[in-house]
């Protein structure tokens, strides 16, 4: 399975290496860096590079490629998910996982490495029971660690790895006992040049954090389960019971956690929560171009549009721009020519606007495709395809524990194309 | 940086040193912990990789602590720590679990290089192994098996197999991950592991699993014998195995199911797919008449199907994928509509699982394209995609083309043309092209856009445009002389060498439809020929040539001018085809007769080249896979194997238990015993009725209901002997003891056991019951009569006692194996004469076909224990013999600078100590090198290493120069540490040590051929260990390798009657276990050496020896 792991940052300098099996030159990564060199763009590296030898397959995040060196047939997506999930981990041990981060915590990171794997198979990847193993890294466990002299690393097998609830510990305690729901819901839209949708759908997920001392047993039921198209869930939702009456029946982690991820198809009508207009033109023959956009809120039940962050990759001829907002900012970086307009929060009254010309390279022609415009949104308190959460019940534990539910809408992969 | 960390290495001096200590500042000070103290202390003389070495040698833990994280920071950078060995090593029994997880992670990555100081931290895992805390057993094994160093292959195989049987499931996990670790390691112990393999996989953890068909995948996968018996389990447990391992036991089931099950992909199949009684009840009923109906799918296909489909809803992504291509390999076609919404929900993940779905997508799009078209809008493009997610997006729309929404994706198209990724517009383009063939509607609209596109002020758009013009043109030549006439009026706009070549082909392949056009156009290429690109200049004489046969009115000055230019290019290409053209179409004595088929040589009508998808031929691979991606196979790739014509025996599944899912309940436990309680005594057809549902019905007259319920009936009787055999516990336990140490090594059939343990504990103990006294009588010889398969079957019953019975009594029985044999005798002579009376009533049922795939699924080691039991009816003749060969040499104890003028040598006469019947025999020189006489020289009274030691006598005095050589008795308890006594003269006293070579452990024996024989096959196994060996050419011959072999250890030669194959015979000293030694040859410099014994330590130290000593001259 995975041999070793090479971290690679943007510049392309390997700056920690792990090997499960016997010791993999880091030269094998010079294939790695010939197929970066070759990409246009970072993401344009190919996940899997054969070498004559290994194979390599990569994932990038956070400016920083995870490369995993292969020595036989497995499953790639089987290691993409992997990785995927200690990088996963190290942010949920670091807060974030950057380069700095991880030569900071270069010790816990080697051992939480093998932990997670033996001889290149996965072996703890379930976060509760590696934090029972080896404790996070916090400021006031370093302290006490330095005065007393003990560890990170637990001494026990911790008790997730054996029981049937693999994701909870055991003797769990709290004073408060809470549990939060977050409803989110992010559009996914392709809305063409005369502002009529070409897809769009709504892929939603139910983040939880949940506190709740002892083995509690939660249900969570929907008002209009049926909306949910297709459903993944957290290992510990019962799929029978789901199948059977549609309702979410789980005995959750202790902490963050993601219960489900769904998705309401395109089938569906979906509302779509701005309109944009625009006008970006450029003449033949002329250095000059216009550029006019205005947004402005459409279906959103009441609820303000927040956050709406515009960019836009302009093209390559284009020089500079010179714009005026009628509200928030706006940045054109002349080099990479990313517009982006800030904007804040859309007034219904006085709908925010981007006007201005463009200065184009002199004796370039026109460019044949107008620039798509990315947006981004959120909206609170409102799941814009209407799934509504029913109730939350508890059982197994004699306690009341305070519950909340909270619901937005996010854009996710939102284009307008011009 | 490796030239960094050379001179770090190789110097350690101060620069490269100070370049370290920058280095590990933010580590250590990051690493936080103990750092402040540690750090701070040593900052001033820190240069020096000295203080890490200091720090770990001091006795503060914290001190430590630190040094070990700084190294592990140097070793997650790359830098070589190797040199620290020695002072890490110490610490790995510290009490700090950190400290000793740290230390492991430096043992496992440099113990493979530094391979004999890895060997002092053996013993300390060795003692974890015992360890009551199951996790520190388990990181033991962990790092045991992780510590590449051959020489302790045998105790790792022993480790493994004990942690095998642990009762913590977390610690049979890890022994199945060392299986991997150990067979990479050294693939010779296959054999051996398998047997672990197949014991693992009858454990019912959903802990254990994963890992262990991982470990079947790495190293036995043709082995799809072993899976047949807990098939039902897996799947029925699949739900609740952690997700990485449910994507291993998912693809090995593929694998398995495709060897086992009749192909779904047939017109009028019928499927049940919610008809509960037909998967189980009907189950003999289809088998009988395969051929008559239509198809059925088999009920364990189904279940596969049924179990692994909710785990499409997992989180894991290699789970889904790996469900998806399980459904596309086995399901039947129209079930496979299930998987598309799981896919196209992946494609919300990371861009790298993005790019395998797509491409899987890909592949089954081609093949059913209907599954995925109500997705298709999750196929549109983004700008923000990168590249290669954008093309496999075009291709995935591209085959999802039809005569419905081609309108619509040519629409989308037209978008995606005007990119700014000017890669992804021509690969639209070619998109198009292969929409506007595989749609012949929409040919004349996209030969239409494209021509559009001529006008494109991009090259490459324009380029990859009149190439696919070109090609779709060729398909339908008939009607596009416009298109023809309106790309020859581009043609002096487009510069892109790879588009004028194009249209200047067209203009010549279709010269007659445009007979105006296509002199003007070479008139153009005549004035700029010299200026063109080389790929023009082809296409030019080319055009030329064919003009030049159909119109050579107007254009044979042109053309002659043309082949002028070409016959003087720079190019040599050009040089040739020029002269080429010229001989075959300008007639002249010269030319032969080719010139006559000028015209049909040039102007031959060509097949139009076919647009086809990339990802074509890509379902030669399974889906998911590596070899997939990559479009060739992979290092260790399994081939997904075809449908078998003829469902193979399905029975081979049934397991003589419940249903599976009822094993793990554990209020289902109950119940059982009730029923079978019942049964117990009635024969055969209703005994199947309170079986499973999976073992079929009670009809005798088909065949495969004959042969499930002969499998059951065989099980019956077995409890049924079992049964007896408790009956007859009771007026002879001796004998019933010894049998059962017999067996104790056949874990097989767990499942079985475990019915018959309960129908046992069920059952009255009506144990004079006449009625059962003739059953088991019959059940008994039944099974030993007629093969030894079925023979085995029984011991395997009888073996049940030592196996439920705790591990520690096995152990024991170790040492009795030669007591155990008189007994035997009594046991066998009971049953024989019942033989000949019950054979005759069991003949009906003699399971044939059940027997030969019982025979598969025993081992062989197995199979052999048995014949050697079944044989073993008087005691093999095994008597001490004297040493064949004694050597001479010596060994130095005590020298005489050390011991004050007394020297002292050692050496083995190899007799029987006649001190006590476990020693070893030592002869002891002394001699006087002083200038004085020594009195008093005994042997002190303490012994530090606790061995029995029968002292000589002690020696009054000893003049000066004199010698005397005296003997004494070890018992070193068949091991090879070193006894450690005291030498004591009147004046002083020397510590000295005897170390013995592990073959002066030996009594020589001689036996017979066949008793070697026999005696061998008791102990396979665990038993057994075995190397390939060479050797030097001067011990080929059989004097010379008889004589190395009994000069290195004490045996005795065993006369055989095959040329290439030796055998040598011994005893251990103290135990008195038979240590079995015999070298094949396969040809004149290399063979198989092969030992056999208990004492597995000893053997794999033997062979070491052996091994090393016949590769020497």
């Amino acid at each position: 399975m995975i041999h070793s792991l090479f971290l690679v940052n943007s510049s392309g300098d390997i700056f920690l290496e792990k090997h499960w099996k016997s010791v993999v030159s880091r030269s094998v990564c010079d294939y790695f860096f010939e197929a970066q060199e070759r990409a246009s763009e970072p993401e344009n590296v190919p996940p899997v590079i054969p070498t004559p030898h290994h194979y390599l397959i990569s994932v990038l995040r956070h400016r920083i490629y995870f490369v995993a060196v292969i020595q036989s047939e497995v499953p790639p997506l089987f290691v993409i998910e992997f990785l995927h999930r200690v990088v996963d981990t190290f942010q949920d041990y670091f807060g974030l996982c950057t380069e700095a981060a991880i030569k900071d915590n270069v010790v816990v990171v080697y051992e939480l490495l093998e932990e997670m794997l033996d001889n290149g198979f996965p072996l703890a990847t379930e976060s509760n029971i590696l934090k029972e193993l080896i404790k996070p890294p916090t400021i006031l466990r370093t302290v006490v660690n330095t005065i007393t002299g003990s560890t990170n690393v637990g001494e026990q097998l911790p008790t997730g790895q054996l029981s049937v609830v693999p994701w909870r510990r055991t003797g769990v305690k709290y004073t408060n006992n809470e549990a939060y729901f977050d409803v989110v819901e992010e559009i996914d839209a392709i809305i063409d040049k005369s502002g009529s949708t070409i897809t769009a759908e709504i892929q939603g997920v139910i983040d939880a954090c949940v506190k709740l001392t002892g083995m509690p047993d939660l249900t969570l039921s929907f008002m209009n389960p049926r909306l949910l198209d297709d459903v993944s869930f957290h290992p510990c939702v019962r799929f029978k019971r789901w199948e059977a009456e549609r309702i979410l029946s789980f005995i959750p982690p202790d902490g963050n956690f993601r219960l489900l991820s769904y998705h309401v198809s395109s089938q569906n009508l979906v509302a779509i929560p701005v309109y944009v207009k625009h006008n970006i033109t450029f003449r033949e023959g002329s250095s000059q171009g216009r550029f006019e956009l205005t947004l402005g809120p459409k279906q959103t039940m009441g609820k303000a549009v927040e956050s709406v962050l515009v960019s836009s990759q302009l093209p390559r001829g284009v020089l500079n721009a010179n714009l005026n907002a009628s509200q928030g900012t706006y940045t054109f970086d002349p080099v990479t020519k990313l517009l982006t307009w800030d904007v804040g929060k859309i007034n219904p009254q006085k709908l925010p606007s981007l006007k201005g010309s463009m200065s184009l390279q002199a004796g370039a022609s026109k460019p044949d495709e107008n620039p798509t415009i990315i947006i981004q949104f959120k909206i609170q308190q409102m799941a814009i395809s209407g799934l509504k959460v029913n109730r939350l019940d508890m059982y197994g534990e004699k306690y009341k524990p305070f519950k909340g539910i909270k619901y937005m809408t996010k854009a996710g992969k939102f284009q307008v194309r011009t | 940086m490796s030239a960094n960390s050379l001179s770090y290495n190789e110097q350690g001096g101060a620069e490269s040193a100070v370049e370290v200590g920058l280095e590990s500042t933010p580590t250590s000070s990051g690493a936080g912990a103990g750092a402040g103290a540690g750090f701070g202390l040593f900052s001033t003389d820190y240069k020096k990789n000295e203080d890490l070495r200091e720090m770990l040698e001091s006795t503060k833990e914290s001190l430590k602590l630190e040094a070990m994280k700084r190294i592990v920071g140097l070793i997650a950078r790359g830098k070589n720590a190797s040199e620290l060995f020695p002072a890490v090593v110490k610490n790995v029994a510290s009490k700090n679990i950190e400290l000793k997880k740290l230390v492991y992670v430096y043992l496992v990555r440099y113990a493979e290089e530094q391979q004999d100081l890895a060997l002092l931290s053996i013993s300390t895992f060795q003692r974890a192994l015992k360890d009551p805390n199951q996790l520190i057993r388990a990181s033991a094994l962990r790092v045991l098996s992780s510590i590449r160093v051959p020489i302790i292959v045998p105790i790792m195989m022993l480790a493994i197999k004990e942690a095998a049987t642990d009762l913590s499931p977390y610690v049979r996990k890890t022994a199945a991950h060392a299986i991997q670790k150990l067979y990479s390691l050294d693939a010779d112990q296959k054999e051996q592991l398998i047997e672990v393999i197949e014991k693992l996989l009858k454990d019912k953890s959903t802990l254990v699993a994963g890992s262990v068909v991982m470990a079947f995948e790495e190293v036995c996968p043709d082995r799809i014998d072993l899976i047949h018996k807990n098939y039902r389990k897996l799947c029925n447990l699949l739900v609740d195995v952690e997700e990485w391992g449910q994507v291993v036991i998912i693809s090995m089931l593929t694998r398995y199911a495709r060897t086992q099950f009749i192909s779904p992909w047939k017109e009028d199949g019928i499927f049940d797919e919610n008809s509960e009684q037909a998967f189980y009840e009907s189950d003999e009923e289809k088998l009988g008449t395969p051929q008559s109906k239509p198809y059925i799918m088999d009920p364990d296909h189904r279940l596969l199907l049924r179990n692994t489909k909710p785990l499409l809803q997992s989180r894991n992504t290699a789970v889904v994928m790996s469900v998806a291509q399980l459904y596309w390999h086995l399901a039947p076609k129209q079930e496979v509509g299930v998987i598309t919404k799981s896919l196209v929900r992946l494609l919300r993940s990371h861009r790298e699982v993005q790019y395998i779905v797509l491409q899987n997508i890909a592949t089954m799009s081609i093949q059913q394209k209907g599954i995925f078209e109500p997705f298709m809008k999750s196929f549109y493009v983004r700008s923000t995609d990168p590249t290669h997610i954008k093309t496999l997006k075009l291709e995935i729309l591209t085959n999802l083309a039809n005569e419905a929404n081609i309108s619509t994706i040519l629409r989308e198209f037209q978008t995606y043309v005007k990119s700014q990724d000017k890669a992804f517009a021509a690969a639209t383009i070619q998109a198009i092209g292969r929409c506007a063939t595989n749609i012949t509607d929409v040919t004349d609209t996209c030969l239409n856009g494209l021509v559009l596109l001529l006008s494109n002020r991009d090259e490459t758009v324009v380029a990859e445009s009149v190439v696919v013009i070109k090609k779709l043109l060729q398909t339908q030549p008939t009607q596009h002389s416009e298109i023809i006439k309106h790309m020859a009026k581009l043609f002096d706009n487009i510069t892109v060498p790879m588009a004028r070549a194009s249209i200047l082909w067209l203009i010549g392949e279709y010269c007659e439809r445009v007979p105006k056009i296509a002199p003007d156009v070479l008139r153009k290429m005549a004035k700029t020929f010299t200026v063109e690109e080389d790929i023009v200049k082809l296409q030019t004489v080319n055009l030329a040539a064919k003009l030049y046969l159909t119109n050579s009115k107007q254009t044979k000055l042109l053309t002659q001018y043309i082949l002028n230019l070409g016959k003087y290019d720079q190019s040599y290409d050009i040089r040739d085809r020029t002269r080429f053209i010229r001989q075959l179409i300008v007639p002249n004595e010269k030319s032969g007769a080719l010139s006559k088929y000028a015209r049909r040589i040039l102007l031959a009508s060509k097949p139009a080249p076919m647009l086809e998808s990339t990802f074509k031929d890509r379902d030669r691979f399974q889906l998911g896979t590596l070899s997939h991606t990559i479009n060739s196979k992979a290092t260790g790739y399994l081939e997904l194997s075809d449908w078998p014509t003829a469902a193979p025996d399905s029975s081979v599944r049934n397991v003589e238990v419940m249903e599976p899912v009822k094993e793990w309940v554990p209020s289902m436990g109950k119940t059982k015993p009730l029923k079978s309680d019942d049964k117990f005594y009635s024969d055969s057809g209703e005994e199947e009725g309170a079986g499973e549902e999976g073992t079929g019905s009670s009809s005798e007259d088909s065949s495969s209901s004959s042969s499930s319920s002969s499998s059951n009936e065989e099980s019956d009787s077995e409890s049924e002997d079992k049964n007896s055999k408790h009956s007859e516990e009771t007026d002879s336990s001796q004998s019933d003891k010894s049998s059962g140490h017999s067996d104790k090594k056949k874990a097989d059939k767990k499942k079985r056991l475990q019915l018959k343990k309960k129908a046992k504990k069920a059952a009255p103990k009506e144990s004079d019951s006449e009625d059962e006294g003739r059953k088991g009588k019959a059940a008994r010889t039944g099974g030993s009569s007629n093969s030894s398969q079925a023979s085995g079957s029984s011991e395997t019953s009888t073996g049940s006692d030592s196996d439920s019975s705790s591990e520690p009594d096995t152990d024991s029985d170790s040492g009795t194996d030669q007591k155990k044999n008189p007994a035997k005798p009594k046991v066998k002579g009971e049953q024989k004469p019942k033989k000949e009376i019950s054979l005759l009533d069991l003949d009906d049922f003699s399971p044939a076909p059940v027997a030969s795939n019982k025979s598969s699924i025993l081992s062989p080691s197995l199979l052999s224990d048995l014949e050697g039991l079944s044989l073993s009816s008087t005691p093999p003749a095994i008597q001490v013999s004297s040493p064949v060969f004694v050597p001479m040499s010596s060994h130095e104890l005590l020298h005489r600078m050390t011991g004050k003028g007394l020297a002292a040598q050692y050496h083995f006469p190899r007799q029987p100590c006649i001190y006590g019947n476990k020693m070893v025999s030592v002869q002891l020189t002394l001699t006087n090198s002083s200038d004085h006489t020594l009195e008093d020289i005994s042997i002190g009274e303490k012994t530090s290493s606790g061995q029995n030691i029968h002292r000589f006598s002690s020696i009054e005095r000893l003049e000066p120069g004199a010698s005397v050589t005296v003997s004494m008795g070890i018992d070193f308890n068949d091991s090879t540490q070193a006894a450690n006594f005291q030498l004591c003269t009147k004046e002083d006293q020397f510590s000295v040590s005897i170390q013995p070579v592990v073959g002066e452990l030996f009594l020589p024996v001689t036996m017979t051929e066949q008793d070697f024989r026999k005696e061998q096959g008791k102990l396979q196994g665990m038993n057994e260990t075995s190397a390939t060996i060479t050797m030097a050419p001067e011990n080929t011959s059989n004097q010379a390798l008889s004589k190395k072999m009994v000069s290195v250890a004490n045996m005795g030669v065993v006369p055989t009657g095959e040329d290439s194959l030796y055998r040598f015979a011994a005893k251990s000293v103290s135990s008195g276990d038979l240590v079995l030694v015999s070298v094949d040859l396969t040809d004149s410099s290399s063979g198989r050496l092969t030992i056999n014994t208990e004492k597995t330590v000893i053997g794999s130290m033997l062979l070491r020896d052996l091994k090393t000593a016949l590769a020497q001259p």
